[in-house]
């Protein structure tokens, strides 16, 4: 992340993503495969740590392999097999929507997991529960706990959207676009971005 | 990424270029543009540094202290800001740490600094 400045001197805290090249590698429809459908392959892989099955799918659509394949439902598209996707698709002031993994935290607490409020005093008796969950439920009856019940756990490294993100600036000679605010993942991570 | 953060930073390089190298314990002048309405003018505010943030970066800040009518006033300005038409160096002075929040506390004859010569 970085930050840029309005005309009006404000500073915008914003991230750099590498929007494409990408190069289509499917067209999936209707008739064919039940669904409309594109299919976007980004980044470079070698071509010794390319399975066969997916290195005979790339030299259909007339490209190198690729790192990341992602599918676009898309109902009617001019895309066609071997076309390539610029970062020039967006334009600045746009809105996108940025999918990614989030960070791995580890094991948690409730606390910071699911945003429980703690005990909330140090006083009234209470010396070393500060952070604890409290009551998962009740006794005799159900005599079990609920599914789902919120606990202590791994955290992190979900699928995470983030909504409506501003698109700064469009480099396009460079490929890269410029959303304002953070996107899920850590630096260098991959994410997908919807218009 | 940093190759990627270059990109957004070498936009500034200009600007920069432009900024005297000064640091904590000295004094600048900085003219600061301030809109009222539709008319825009140019305000001065001269102090000693008192330190200088996130350097290197876009979102770098330097905070001036001055002292007027016996109140002290801190001010933080970003860097790059557009709103900074012009950062003048004053004087250079002898400092022994970067962030000088011992000033707060001293007034007077107290809160001199040495000034840097060659």
């Amino acid at each position: 992340m970085t930050s840029l400045f309005t005309p009006e001197g404000k500073s915008v805290p914003c991230t750099l993503i590498e929007a494409g090249p990408c190069t289509v590698t499917q067209v999936k429809t209707v008739d064919n495969d039940g669904y409309a459908a594109v299919q976007l392959g980004f980044g470079e892989r070698k071509e010794k740590n390319t399975p066969n099955a997916l290195a005979g799918h790339f030299k259909k659509a007339n490209a190198t392999p690729k790192k990341k394949v992602v599918e676009f439902r898309l109902e009617d598209t001019t895309l066609s097999l071997g076309d390539i996707v610029k970062a020039d698709l967006f334009e600045e002031g746009e809105f996108v929507d940025a999918i990614g993994t989030s960070k791995g935290k580890g094991f948690q607490g409730v606390v910071k997991r699911y945003n429980f409020a703690g005990v909330g005093g140090q006083t009234h008796g209470q010396h070393n529960r500060g952070r604890h969950p409290g009551s998962i439920g009740a006794c005799s009856w159900p005599s079990r706990v609920f599914k789902g019940m919120r606990m202590a756990g791994r955290m992190g490294g979900d699928r995470v959207k983030i909504q409506n993100l501003r698109v700064l600036k469009v480099i396009a000679d460079r490929n890269v676009i410029v959303v304002s605010g953070s996107v899920p993942g850590a630096k260098n991570s991959y994410i997908v971005l919807e218009k | 990424m940093s190759l990627l953060l270059d990109l957004v930073k070498e936009e500034f390089n200009e600007k920069r270029a432009s900024i005297p190298n000064f640091s904590a314990g000295d004094t600048v002048n900085i003219h600061v543009k301030i809109r009222e309405g539709n008319k825009e003018r140019i305000q001065q505010f001269q102090g000693v540094v008192i330190q200088r943030r996130n350097v290197n970066t876009n979102g770098e800040t330097f905070t001036v202290r001055k002292v007027s009518n016996q109140i002290g006033l801190e001010r933080i300005f970003p860097l790059l800001s557009p709103n900074i038409e012009k950062i003048e160096l004053v004087r250079r002075g002898v400092v022994r740490r970067a962030r000088l929040f011992y000033l707060r506390g001293l007034s007077g004859k107290a809160s001199r600094i040495k000034e840097k010569r060659k």
